[in-house]
């Protein structure tokens, strides 16, 4: 952003001043996350820099925590983890296949009521999540599903589903239908043609749609709060029980774990949403 | 089309604008049962449900279903003086029938919200009406207790014959039927909804203000650097929309604990004495810091993808034509990213409303929102129905939000990534 010579001076201040509050933003926005890693490896039990760390003294830092989030006794990341990752992984595949039937309907041009029908099928993305999960549980509680994981993963495909219907919708708005038409007129039956030409075509919404919902399931805590019994604990029940009750440096490995999860998912949608772009031929 | 004779027909013989009409109707269906399983999983699972919590808000069938016979007999009964007797006598072997069966404690807790002291009178109704004798009811029961002969309680009874009532919604501002029917307001001393309401529209607002005033320089960058630069720079954006809330609220709570980080720096520039550390945490101080930063990604995301289609040649059009950089800013650009700034407003402010997870951990008692009182009923108090009629209330409110922006906007505007 170099600025062209002829630029007046208060412009010139007034551009750096500009920088200066991009920058100011920029590190409110990341730095606190980069707090949580140089205090996980802390040697103590505090959760502030203790004078070692200050000074770089090595004996300062440790893998202490993270042993105990593995090794810990009575530690319930184990379970807690095992459980997020069965509910989250299922809640996927349950929003995947729904939202992604649902979203092709939605864009053929025969769809009636389709404003009324879209709102419906996203209104768990608009309405707060407390209301979602107050509604939720009474159905659950209902259906005899309250504490039990068949439960948790039905209530995270409600809440999956509208970005999985988003994502593919938006990809099958580029979509050339006489793709599909060229494969009909050659023979091919509707399933075939789905397996074989729709869906590698739309595979990047679907794979970022399912990427939102694994997401979602993986980090909800409202709903799964209501839901839960002892055996259903999920890794966000237990990081906010342990951050009401006692915030121990253990919080912080598990949390350093999950920011490198979520850089990892991070960098697999952006490639996917740049594939996806490049395929749909928008160039920017 | 009127004659026979002029109908194209296909080669099966069917007239062309029925077969057209058949294979519409066909592509209709169609698309329509592609969208059927997840439309009818929601509609059991969540509209339906929403429905259910309505019906808990206003349902007051409890007292109505202990006391048949007691409201049939309440029918023509004006409700000036001491009901006739075969009010008491109904109520007597509707209170009979609810002593057998171990009920009789939920309708004197019931009838003890409408009016005082009905727990004790009932209490001694059940000992001495083993001793009645038939007939002459009336006198019997007032003769238990001097309350019973005071119209007000029998009144009291009449209120509970409705089979629904709006009084949880009516406690959820802070307000209630008094005893002649009116709506009054709750003494000033135990009113606690409204201000919560206030508070969370006040933060929702000012978290929403915060957000546009910090995300509207950096989305402007984005857009306007090479892409080599703000790809990199859109990292900074993207890792906290993808990282969980709780690892997010649990860094706040590091960063602004009274021995945290950033009381240790203002320490160390000498801002603040090191035994004057200000409390950051656990009150409203903390509520805006953490929730502005969770939802600034939620802002700038809308703004980028508006600014990212505004073409750079409009501001050197602007310019060329005599305006400074600053007029052609605000004749040219800002109104372009208007769209934008709807939809980003709309989304924090709405995602704000009905934030539960960081206010009650870094929000203490006074950064508290309504979200958490709804919380509180459901898993404290059991008190669901009144936090089905405040959910259902915060509902209704966005809702209401919605429609405005739909009115002053278009949803159809709204770009998100």
């Amino acid at each position: 952003m170099a600025l062209p010579k002829y630029t007046e001076p208060h412009y010139r201040i007034w551009h750096y001043v500009y920088l200066l509050i991009c920058t100011c933003v920029f590190f409110f926005l990341i730095a606190p996350l980069f707090v949580i890693f140089p205090l996980s490896f802390n040697a103590e039990e505090f959760l502030s820099f203790s004078d070692g760390m200050k000074r770089l003294d090595p004996d300062a830092f440790s893998l202490r925590w993270y042993k105990d989030m593995i090794y810990g006794t009575k530690n319930p990341w184990g379970l807690a983890a095992k459980n997020s990752f069965i509910i989250a992984i299922f809640a996927t595949l349950g929003s995947v296949l729904l939202g992604t039937v649902a979203a092709l309907g939605l864009s053929s041009r025969h769809m009636p009521y389709k404003g009324l029908i879209m709102a419906t099928l996203i209104s768990p993305m608009i309405v707060p999540l407390i209301i979602s999960g107050v509604a939720i549980f009474f159905f659950m509680a209902k259906a005899g599903l309250a504490a039990t994981h068949t439960g948790i993963v039905l209530a995270h495909i409600i809440l999956g589903t509208p970005f999985v219907v988003i994502t593919v919708t938006a990809t099958l708005s580029g979509f050339d239908h006489s793709v599909t038409r060229a494969a009909s007129s050659l023979g091919s039956d509707p399933v075939n043609t789905f397996m074989k030409i729709t869906l590698p075509l739309i595979l990047p919404g679907v794979i970022s749609g399912g990427l939102f919902a694994f997401v979602t399931s993986f980090d909800e805590v409202v709903v799964v709060l209501f839901l839960a019994g002892l055996e259903n604990t999920t890794i966000p029940i237990q990081m906010w029980t342990g951050l009401r009750e006692q915030l121990s440096p253990t919080i912080l490995a598990v949390a350093t774990c999950l920011i490198i999860l979520s850089t990892l998912i991070l960098v697999t949608a952006e490639l996917l949403r740049r594939r996806s772009e490049r395929l749909r031929g928008i160039n920017r | 089309m009127s004659s026979e004779t002029q109908k194209i027909l296909t080669t099966d013989g069917i007239p062309l604008e029925v077969s057209l009409k058949k294979a519409e109707r066909k592509n209709k269906l169609k698309a329509f049962l592609l969208v059927a399983p997840l439309l009818l999983f929601l509609i059991i699972t969540y509209i339906f449900p929403i429905g259910d919590m309505l019906m808990r808000s206003i349902d007051d069938r409890m007292v109505t279903n202990m006391l048949p016979k007691t409201f049939k007999a309440m029918e023509d009964w004006d409700g000036k003086e001491l009901p006739p007797e075969k009010v008491f006598e109904a109520f007597y072997f509707d209170y009979k029938l609810l002593v057998e069966e171990k009920t009789f404690g939920k309708l004197a807790t019931q009838l003890n919200y409408e009016k005082n002291g009905f727990k004790s009178i009932l209490k001694k109704l059940k000992r001495k009406m083993k001793k009645f004798e038939e007939g002459n009811y009336k006198e019997q029961i007032m003769g238990v207790h001097k309350r019973w002969a005071n119209v007000e309680y029998w009144r009291a009874i009449q209120r509970r014959s409705a089979s629904f009532t709006n009084a949880k919604y009516l406690k959820g501002i802070d307000m209630y039927e008094n005893e002649d029917g009116k709506i009054v307001n709750v003494p000033e001393d135990r009113q606690i909804h409204r201000v919560l309401w206030l508070r969370t529209l006040e933060v929702a607002f000012f978290v929403t203000l915060l957000c546009f005033l910090m995300a509207y320089p950096i989305a402007h960058l984005l857009a306007t650097l090479p892409m080599k630069y703000s790809n990199l720079l859109m990292i900074c954006v993207l890792l906290p929309f993808w990282t969980s809330l709780l690892v997010r609220t649990a860094s706040w709570m590091i960063l602004l604990q009274q021995q945290g980080v950033v009381n240790d720096f203002f320490v160390f520039i000498g801002l603040v004495a090191d035994d004057a550390r200000p409390e950051m945490m656990y009150n409203k101080t903390g509520t805006y810091v953490a929730m502005t930063q969770i939802l600034l990604p939620f802002m700038v995301l809308p703004l980028y993808s508006v600014m990212k289609t505004i073409s750079p040649s409009l501001m050197r059009a602007g310019k060329s034509l005599g305006g400074t950089p600053f007029v052609a800013f605000w004749k040219v650009y800002f109104p372009l990213t208007i769209p934008g700034i709807g939809a980003g407003c709309l989304l924090v402010f709405i995602l704000a409303i009905g934030y539960y997870i960081t206010p009650a951990l870094v929000g203490g008692a006074s950064g508290t929102l309504i979200s958490n009182q709804i919380a509180f009923h459901m898993k404290s108090t059991l008190d669901w129905s009144f936090a089905s009629a405040m959910g259902l209330m915060l509902l209704a409110g966005v809702l209401a939000i919605y429609w405005i922006y739909n009115k002053l906007v278009g949803i159809d505007n709204i770009k998100l990534g």
